[in-house]
C-alpha cells in the first residue's frame, strides 16, 4: 500500500530527465502527469517494479481538455485551436492494493501518445475507443482502428471532441434530423 | 502435391440468435475449428458520453440505465456514489440499505438472465423460462417500488426517487424463501446435466494471469480462481457490514476458469446475494430517504473514478467536473466491454459450437459495450 | 386394400393412386396435431400456456399458421441455385413420405405389401440426406452449408447402429416384412419383441435385457436421424441460425416442417413395429370379444397411432429437457458407443437365437 506521493517519487527517481508532475490539489484523487512519449516505459516500470506492481489497468480514458483558444466560426459554432488532449490511466495493484491515476497530455494538433497495450492487454480496446472518440493517436498500437463508430466514418471527425460537428451526410444519408 | 486450402470466413451476427444483441463476430474457420475471432462492435452506439456532457448531473442517471439494461439499478448505484464522492455527500443509513437491497436483487435478476440464456445457447430452452418466471418476481418488486420494470432511474444523487413500498420487505423475504429451492431445481435440470457438463467443462479456459492482464473482472475473473470482489476488496457503500463469501471457480467438473466454472460461480453468487439481502432486510433502519438530497447538484472542480461490482464485473465511472452544472467528461468503464475483448484468446482452437458456449459464458450486454 | 380398390374402381392406376394418397390423410392431420402438441407440451413443461388465441386453448393455431405460411412470399436468395433450391424441400418430404409406404397401419392396410419393408425403409430414409444437402448447398449460405454437411454426416453415421439393431431383429424374427413382424407379435403384450418375442422358451428370458439395449440404441439413433434435440446439430438454432432451412420461407419451409414431423412419426412407428407389436393391441381386441370383425382394423389403427404418438411425445419431452450435444460428441456417441454396443448386441442375440 503506497501513497501517490511515494509512487511519484519512485517514478521521478526512475526516470530522470522525464517531465512528471503531481497535482494533489484535486478533491478526490491526486494525478501524476507524465510525458506522453514516455508512457510506455513508465507503465512498464510501474507494472514490473516490486514496490508498485500495478498489474491491472482499471480504466483508460481519452479526454478533450478544451483548454485552447476558442474561435467563433461564422455559423456560430466554435472550433478550438491549441491546447491539449489527455489520456487518463487508472492503475490498480491487485497484490498490493493501491491505486494511482496517470495523465498524459498531448498537443491537440498532433495528439500522439505511446500505446500501453503490450503492458496491459486491457488497454487495447480502451485505446481504440480513445482514438475513435477523441482522435488520440496511440503509437505502436498494433491495430488502431475505429471501434464504436463505423469504419468508414469521416476522417478527422471525432465525436467526443468539444468542437465536434456532425457531418451533414454519411454514405449519402442525412445525419442531423 | 499439397491441396491448397483456405479458411472460411463466417460472420456471426449482427443478426444472430446467440450473440445476445447486435454483436458481429468475424470468425475464421478451418472446417468447424475456430482459427481467429475478430469482434466488431458499435452497432448499438448512442454515444452516451457525449450526451452526458450536455446534461446536468441528475439528467445523466436515466442514460446510465440504458447501458447495461439488465442491471439498471446497479448502473444507477455506481453513478450516484461517484457523484456523491465528488461532492462529499453522506447519505442516510436507510438509503444505503435500500441501495444495497436493490443492487443485490438486481444482481440476482441479472444472473438469472445470464444463466438462462446460457442454457439457451446450449440448446436447453426450459431453464431459461424457469428463470424468467422467477425474475418476474424481482421485477414486480421493482415495479411496485419505482414504477418501472427495466429502466428504473431509481437512485438519485443523495437519495432515492421513492421510499420502499410497505409490502416490499415481506415480498423480498418471500422471494428468498421461494427462490432457494429453485436454485436446486436449476442445478438438477441444467448444472449437473451430463450433456451440459460435456459442453462446458474444459472449454474456453481463462488462466488467472491472462484474465488480470486483460482487465477481466466480475464472475469471469472469479471463475479463473482469483478471489476478487470489489464489494470486499475495494468496499463501497455499506458492504463491509455484511457477512458473505466470494465464490471462486474451483474446476469441479473440468479445469479452473472454464465455461462451467464461469456458469457455476454465478449460481453460487445468487446464493451469496440472498445472504446479503437477508441481513440487509433484518437491519433495515427507519428514516427519511430525502434528507440528504442536495438543492443543486454542482460538484467542485475535480476528478473521480468510482468503481462498483456490477453483476458483470467492475463498472467504473470516471467523471471530470469543471465546476459547472454539467459534467465535463463522463467515461464509463463497462465490464462487458473489457470482458468481451478476451474472446479471441478464449475461443481459438475450439469448435464453432464452443464459440457460442464461450460467448454465452462471458455474459455480455451490448448496451453497455457500445454505450 | 389395393385389391379392394382395384375391384371398386376397376382401374389399377386409380387404385394405386388412391392407395398412395391415404397416408397423406394421416400425415397432414398428424402434423397439424403434432406441431400444436409440441407447442403445448413445451409450454406446459416450461410453466407457460402456449398458444391460446386461435380457437379453444389455441387448438386451431397450426391451421392459422398453415394459412399464414401459404400466403407468404416465396423468397429465393439471389445467389441461390434456383433449380436445386426449389427441388430440395420436396425431395426431403418424399424421403419421409416414402417410409409410410411400408408401414403397416393395420393388418389390412399397408401401402405396399413388400417382403423387404425394413430394407426399403432404411434405403429411402437416406433420401432425405440428398434433399438436405441439396437445399444447404443451393441456398448459398454458409450456415445452410454447415447445417447440411452436419446433417449428412449425422444421418449417414446413425444409419449404421439403426441398421445393426434392425439386423439383429431380423435375425430373431426371420423376416424383413413389417407386416409379418407385426403379425408375429400378436395377442398379448408379452409377445412383443421387447419382451423376447412370441415364442415361449428359455431363450425368451435371456433375450429381454438385450432387447431393451437394442431398443434404447435404436431409439437414440432414430432420434439423431430425424434431427431432434439433443441431436439437432443441422438446425442448432443458437449456432447455425436455422441450419439448412435458413434461406427457406413460406411453403417450402413448411415442407421441411412437414417432413420433420412426418419423419418423427415414421421412426416412432418403426420403433413400435419392431419392438412393441406395431398395430397389435396389448390385450386382445374388442372386436373379437364382441364378435364384430370389422372393428378390428379400426382398433389396430388406434393402437398403431397411439404407440407412435407416445414415442413422439417422448421425443418432445427430451427436446424440451436436454441441452444440445456438440457435433464431435455426436459422432463420438455414434462411433465409439452405439456401434460397438449394437455389434455386441447383434452377436449375443444371434447366439441366443441359435440356442
Amino acid at each position: 500500500m503506497k501513497k501517490a506521493e511515494e509512487i511519484f517519487e519512485l517514478i521521478k527517481s526512475g526516470f530522470p530527465g522525464v517531465t512528471v508532475e503531481l497535482s494533489a490539489d484535486m478533491p478526490t484523487e491526486p494525478i501524476i502527469s507524465v510525458d506522453p512519449l514516455k508512457v510506455h516505459e513508465i507503465c512498464k516500470f510501474l507494472r514490473d517494479n516490486e514496490d508498485c506492481k500495478f498489474d491491472s489497468l482499471m480504466n483508460l480514458s481519452g479526454v478533450d481538455d478544451a483548454n485552447g483558444e476558442k474561435i467563433k466560426e461564422e455559423d456560430d459554432s466554435e472550433i478550438i485551436k491549441g491546447g491539449t488532449l489527455s489520456v487518463y490511466y487508472h492503475l490498480h495493484s491487485m497484490s498490493l492494493n493501491h491505486k494511482i491515476t496517470l495523465r498524459a497530455s498531448a498537443p491537440r494538433e498532433n495528439p500522439e501518445v505511446e500505446s500501453v497495450d503490450n503492458v496491459w492487454k486491457a488497454a487495447d480496446w480502451h485505446e481504440r475507443e480513445a482514438y475513435d472518440m477523441c482522435g488520440i493517436k496511440f503509437l505502436n498500437h498494433y491495430d488502431l482502428r475505429r471501434i464504436l463508430m463505423p469504419y468508414d466514418w469521416e476522417d478527422g471527425s471525432y465525436p467526443l471532441r468539444k468542437d465536434y460537428k456532425n457531418p451533414e451526410f454519411y454514405n449519402g444519408m442525412k445525419v442531423p434530423y | 502435391m499439397a491441396l491448397r486450402t483456405e479458411e472460411l470466413i463466417l460472420n456471426v451476427g449482427p443478426q444472430h440468435p446467440s450473440t445476445h444483441g447486435v454483436l458481429r463476430l468475424e470468425v475464421e474457420l478451418e472446417g468447424e475449428l475456430v482459427v481467429k475471432v475478430k469482434p466488431h462492435i458499435g452497432y448499438l452506439h448512442r454515444c452516451f458520453e457525449k450526451h452526458a456532457e450536455a446534461m446536468t448531473y441528475p439528467q445523466v442517471i436515466p442514460y446510465t440505465d440504458r447501458m447495461d439494461y439488465l442491471a439498471s439499478m446497479y448502473n444507477n448505484f455506481g453513478y450516484v456514489i461517484a457523484v456523491e464522492k465528488l461532492m462529499g455527500i453522506e447519505v442516510p443509513e436507510r438509503v444505503e440499505y435500500i441501495r444495497v437491497i436493490m443492487g443485490e436483487l438486481q444482481r440476482i435478476a441479472s444472473h438469472m438472465v445470464a444463466l438462462g440464456t446460457y442454457g439457451l445457447d446450449l440448446g436447453a430452452f426450459t431453464p431459461f423460462l424457469y428463470l424468467f418466471r422467477d425474475r418476474e418476481k424481482i421485477l414486480t418488486m421493482f415495479e411496485m417500488t419505482c414504477g418501472a420494470r427495466l429502466l428504473y432511474n431509481y437512485m438519485w444523487v443523495g437519495g432515492l426517487s421513492h421510499d420502499l413500498h410497505p409490502d416490499f420487505v415481506r415480498l423480498a423475504r418471500e422471494f428468498i424463501q421461494y427462490f432457494r429451492p429453485n436454485i436446486v431445481e436449476l442445478n438438477n435440470l441444467l448444472t449437473y446435466n451430463k450433456i451440459f457438463i460435456e459442453r462446458t467443462a474444459h472449454i474456453g479456459i481463462l488462466p488467472a494471469d491472462t484474465a488480470i492482464n486483460y482487465g477481466i473482472t466480475g464472475p469471469m475473473l472469479r471463475a479463473s480462481g482469483v478471489n476478487w470482489d470489489l464489494r470486499k476488496n475495494d468496499t463501497y457503500s455499506i458492504y463491509n457490514r455484511f457477512d458473505f463469501d466470494i465464490p471462486v471457480g474451483q474446476g469441479h467438473m473440468g479445469t479452473v476458469g472454464d465455461c462451467w466454472d464461469r456458469y457455476y460461480v454465478r449460481v453460487l453468487e445468487m446464493e451469496q446475494s440472498m445472504r446479503i439481502l437477508e441481513q440487509a432486510l433484518d437491519q433495515l433502519p427507519e428514516g427519511d430517504i430525502n434528507s440528504a438530497l442536495p438543492k443543486r447538484i454542482k460538484p467542485p472542480v475535480g476528478t473521480v473514478y468510482q468503481r462498483v461490482e456490477n453483476p458483470k464485473g467492475e463498472l467504473g465511472y470516471f467523471i471530470i467536473s469543471d465546476g459547472s452544472l454539467n459534467p465535463f467528461r463522463v467515461k464509463v468503464r463497462g465490464p462487458s466491454f473489457v470482458n468481451l475483448s478476451v474472446i479471441n484468446e478464449l475461443s481459438r482452437g475450439h469448435l464453432i459450437a464452443d464459440l457460442i458456449a464461450i460467448l454465452g459464458s462471458i455474459d455480455i450486454v451490448l448496451g453497455e459495450i457500445d454505450r | 386394400m389395393y385389391n379392394f380398390l382395384t375391384e371398386l374402381t376397376g382401374n389399377e392406376i386409380i387404385a394405386a393412386f388412391i392407395s398412395a394418397m391415404l397416408p397423406v390423410v394421416f400425415i397432414v392431420p398428424f402434423v397439424i396435431f403434432g406441431v400444436l402438441a409440441e407447442r403445448k407440451v413445451s409450454a406446459h413443461i416450461q410453466d407457460r400456456l402456449g398458444p391460446m388465441r386461435v380457437g379453444y386453448h389455441g387448438v386451431l393455431q397450426t391451421v392459422a399458421d398453415f394459412f399464414k405460411l401459404i400466403q407468404k412470399e416465396d423468397i429465393i436468395a439471389e445467389g441461390a441455385d434456383r433449380k436445386f433450391f426449389n427441388l430440395a424441400p420436396y425431395l426431403v418430404f418424399v424421403g419421409s413420405y416414402a417410409v409410410y409406404a411400408a408401414l403397416p397401419f393395420t393388418s389390412t392396410y399397408i401401402g405396399s405389401e413388400t417382403d423387404i419393408g425394413l430394407f426399403y425403409i432404411i434405403a429411402v430414409s437416406g433420401f432425405a440426406v440428398a434433399g438436405i444437402l441439396m437445399g444447404g448447398w443451393a441456398s448459398n449460405n454458409k450456415y445452410s452449408l454447415y447445417g447440411a454437411l452436419r446433417s449428412a454426416a449425422q444421418i449417414v453415421s446413425y444409419e449404421i447402429p439403426t441398421a445393426l439393431v434392425i439386423l439383429s431383429m431380423v435375425m430373431l424374427t426371420g423376416t424383413l416384412s413389417l407386416a409379418t413382424m407385426s403379425e408375429m407379435q400378436t395377442a398379448y403384450f408379452w409377445n412383443w419383441n421387447i419382451f423376447g418375442g412370441a415364442e415361449w422358451a428359455f431363450t425368451k428370458l435371456l433375450l429381454i435385457p438385450f432387447m431393451f439395449i437394442a431398443f434404447i440404441i435404436l431409439y437414440i439413433s432414430t432420434l439423431a436421424e430425424v434431427n431432434r434435440l439433443p441431436f439437432d446439430m443441422p438446425e442448432a438454432e443458437s449456432e447455425l441460425v436455422a441450419g439448412y432451412s435458413t434461406e427457406y420461407s413460406g411453403m417450402k419451409f413448411a415442407m421441411f416442417f412437414l417432413a420433420e414431423y412426418g419423419n418423427m412419426f415414421a421412426v416412432s412407428a418403426l420403433v413400435s413395429v419392431i419392438f412393441f407389436g406395431g398395430y397389435q393391441s396389448p390385450f386382445g381386441y374388442l372386436g373379437n370379444s364382441l364378435g364384430l370383425q370389422w372393428l378390428i382394423p379400426y382398433e389396430q389403427l388406434f393402437w398403431f397411432a397411439l404407440k407412435g404418438i407416445l414415442f413422439v411425445l417422448v421425443q418432445m419431452w427430451l427436446r424440451w429437457t436436454l441441452p444440445r450435444v456438440r457435433v464431435d460428441q455426436l459422432m463420438t456417441i455414434c462411433w465409439k458407443y452405439l456401434i460397438p454396443y449394437s455389434f455386441a448386441n447383434l452377436i449375443i442375440i444371434g447366439l441366443i437365437t441359435l440356442l
